[in-house]
């Protein structure tokens, strides 16, 4: 007899979702759906609201991510006022974004993740947590917290709040960098590269590539803007897609053109769009985004010790990764650029310029705002009337780009581990490995309100519910 | 000019006939909160805010004048509870979200909010969904975060003169507008002088550009400005 398992609600992500497992006469898996379950509707209550409160406005589809958007939207802003924006501006909206890499990446590796594979896949979930962790490594576990609370700490030095700081405006940032806040993370920046390396050196010697698998490897294609020469990006620079081979698909594009190589497609069972690239249809376009799309896409992060640990790296994978697990690899590496490029910025003095933002009036009715949130590729793409007020607003985040990835990976950990119906907690904790891995935002990428966790729900052949498990 | 005593809660004090009870119980440091009072331009009681009681009965301070024996209470139970009452009804009449707005940090509304305490709405909002009027070059009004105080009105009309803003319609339509309810940026009236700007209690009306929290007022420019005309 078919049956479906449910995974309701799926934990440690940042939204809400669940995910079906569609079992076959036999109890193996026949078919897997990944669903986010809510919808806020941001793009339609962003029209009639004016050009200049969209950066704070849009904050708010997270409190996880608002720097992301802020930084999107201004981008997207300046491109409707035409203007280029003060360099001190942009090393400061670069320092802001760095900021918020190291403290996503370091919430998603220490208190998401780490928890599933430093204690175990099938150990007890009521201690499989950032608690459990404490626990079991307090020392660890205390400099990763340390290292979040850093970067929580930059985005509140530069933008006056850790959550919703409305300080990217259109035309650049409303306040500059003092002397002491420019001194205190000088002096603070070091602890954080000393405990990046010590956590990659741990991530290493802990999962060698097979160990690495643990999560699936597939093929597919992935996205990222990158620099002159190849180099990693995460404020500006062209759209690069690469295959999965590593060779290119699409190099040196124009962000602001992304609708004609980027849409999305919709199913009745999910409100997560499915981007995809479009030359090559839906489901087919499938590609990557995030910390292992963007370090597949640039030829070198162009920093000394980050591009070292990369060819370690690259020595222990394929030119191009398809293992899920890697997300939580190149998050690491990723910490240990941001590290490099802060102290690239700190050490230029026009970080400490007051001349921080153009002022222009309305020149374009339509801006595209693009660039590299800790989870991917982020756009906001405005349509504004003469007068600044915006008629239309498109959304694509980072979670939706990786939204065919995320329901590939869960079809394939869940066809790899359950067999003749059988189906264990540890099991299903795999499958939500498999999401987290992508360190979804859920919030986000439906623009949608909830609560965190998701559920999954096994489910017979002829549809009847047989069994749910839920983690709180 | 006559004197006259009263008490304002409990104490006892000396004021000129003429003098508005909220002017007097400013000159005592008696603090009563106000909305659509605004130094320089005539009080009109629009907001119903500054309401004390004066021997049981309810009264506009702004607007009523002192009186030889006057018993006024400022700070009963009743007298705050219609105040938050009022302050709702405002919050709930318009889309006040001051999350993203403009005027974050530096709004009348919301600074009246915290000092009455003001915990939660107790009547559906109502969801406006007025158009933004962003024609003029340099101002813009959201009247969906208006409360109909008329300082706009008024100051347009008592200090610059041009008589740009009126109010239309009544009862839950009614609004401000210019000239004839044309757009803004089309009201040959208006002097593009900025004091509705500064006038404005909330993020109503304001200066293009301001992103969010970036809208600072001087409300206290028009009763300087008046202030120095009487004393040329």
């Amino acid at each position: 007899m078919e049956r479906q398992i449910h995974i309701e609600p799926v934990t440690r992500i940042e939204g809400h979702a669940k995910i079906t497992v569609f079992l076959d006469d036999a109890g193996d898996v026949k078919d897997t759906q990944f669903h986010v379950t809510e919808l806020r509707g941001f793009e339609k209550f962003c029209e009639g609201r004016t050009l200049w409160e969209m950066p704070g406005l849009t904050a708010r589809i997270c409190g996880i991510c608002p720097v992301s958007h802020i930084l999107a939207s201004a981008k997207a802003t300046d491109a409707i006022l035409s203007v280029r924006i003060p360099k001190t501006g942009e090393m400061l909206r670069r320092m802001m974004n760095l900021g918020q890499y190291i403290q996503s990446h370091a919430l998603s590796f220490f208190y998401l993740s780490a928890p599933d594979f430093l204690l175990g896949w099938d150990s007890d979930p009521a201690l499989r947590n950032v608690v459990g962790l404490v626990q079991a490594n307090p020392e660890l576990s205390r400099k990763g917290i340390r290292m979040r609370a850093f970067g929580q700490e930059v985005i509140s030095r530069l933008g006056g709040k850790r959550v919703h700081p409305a300080w990217a405006v259109p035309g650049g940032v409303n306040a500059p960098l003092s002397k002491e806040d420019h001194q205190w993370l000088t002096e603070n920046l070091p602890e954080v590269k000393d405990t990046i390396r010590e956590t990659i050196d741990l991530f290493k010697s802990a999962f060698d590539c097979e160990a690495r698998g643990v999560l699936g490897e597939f093929t597919s294609m992935y996205m990222g803007l990158v620099a002159p020469g190849g180099k990693w990006e995460h404020y500006e620079g062209l759209i690069r897609i690469v295959d999965q081979d590593g060779s290119i698909v699409v190099d040196g594009y124009d962000p602001a053109r992304y609708f004609d190589i980027i849409q999305e497609a919709s199913e009745p069972w999910t409100y997560l769009k499915f981007p995809h690239y479009v030359p090559r249809g839906y489901p087919d376009g499938m590609y990557r985004v995030g910390p292992l799309g963007r370090v597949n896409v640039c030829e070198s992060f162009g920093t000394p010790e980050a591009d070292a640990a990369l060819e370690e790296f690259r020595a222990t994978a394929s030119r191009c990764s398809g293992k899920v697990f890697d997300y939580h690899y190149t998050r690491l590496l990723e910490i240990l650029a941001s590290v490099e490029q802060m102290e690239l910025l700190l050490a230029d003095d026009r970080i400490l310029d007051t001349r921080i933002r153009a002022e222009a009036g309305i020149n374009q009715l339509e801006g595209v705002g693009i660039h590299e949130a800790p989870r991917g590729t982020l756009i906001h793409h405005y349509k504004v009337d003469k007068n600044g007020v915006i008629e239309k607003a498109n959304f694509i985040v980072s979670t939706g780009h990786n939204n065919l990835a995320m329901n590939m990976a869960v079809k394939q950990i869940a066809q790899k581990y359950i067999a003749k119906g059988n189906v264990t907690e540890g099991i299903l904790n795999r499958i939500e490995g498999g999401i987290r891995a992508y360190d979804p935002c859920l919030s986000c990428s439906v623009h949608a309100i909830g609560q965190m966790p998701i559920q999954v729900s096994i489910v017979d052949a002829d549809g009847t519910l047989q069994q749910t498990l839920t983690q709180e | 000019m006559e004197t006259i005593r009263l008490k304002i809660d409990g104490r006892e004090i000396t004021a000129q006939a003429g003098q508005t009870i909220l002017e007097v119980a400013k000159e005592n440091g008696i603090n009563i909160p106000t909305l659509c009072h605004l130094d320089g331009v005539e009080d009109v009681g629009a907001c119903r805010l500054c309401i004390v009681d004066v021997h049981g009965q309810l009264v506009t301070s702004c607007t009523t004048k002192v009186g030889a024996d006057m018993d006024v209470q400022t700070q009963t139970a009743p007298v705050k509870e219609y105040r938050r009452m009022i302050l709702e009804l405002l919050f709930a009449e318009g889309s006040h979200v001051c999350s993203f707005c403009v005027s974050n940090g530096g709004c009348e509304l919301q600074d009246l909010a915290c000092d009455l305490e003001m915990h939660s709405v107790r009547v559906p909002y109502s969801f406006p969904r007025n158009r933004i009027d962003a024609t003029h070059p340099q101002f813009l009004i959201d009247r969906d975060r208006c409360v109909l105080c008329g300082r706009c009105v008024r100051v347009c009309a008592q200090v610059e003169g041009a008589h740009t803003w009126g109010f239309a319609e009544r009862g839950s339509t009614a609004r401000v507008i210019t000239d004839l309810a044309v757009d803004w940026g089309q009201a040959e009236s208006c002097t593009s002088c900025g004091k509705c700007v500064e006038s404005c209690p909330t993020g109503a009306i304001v200066r293009k550009g301001a992103s969010n929290a970036e809208m600072r007022k001087k409300a206290d420019l028009v009763g300087r400005l008046t202030e120095r005309r009487e004393h040329e």
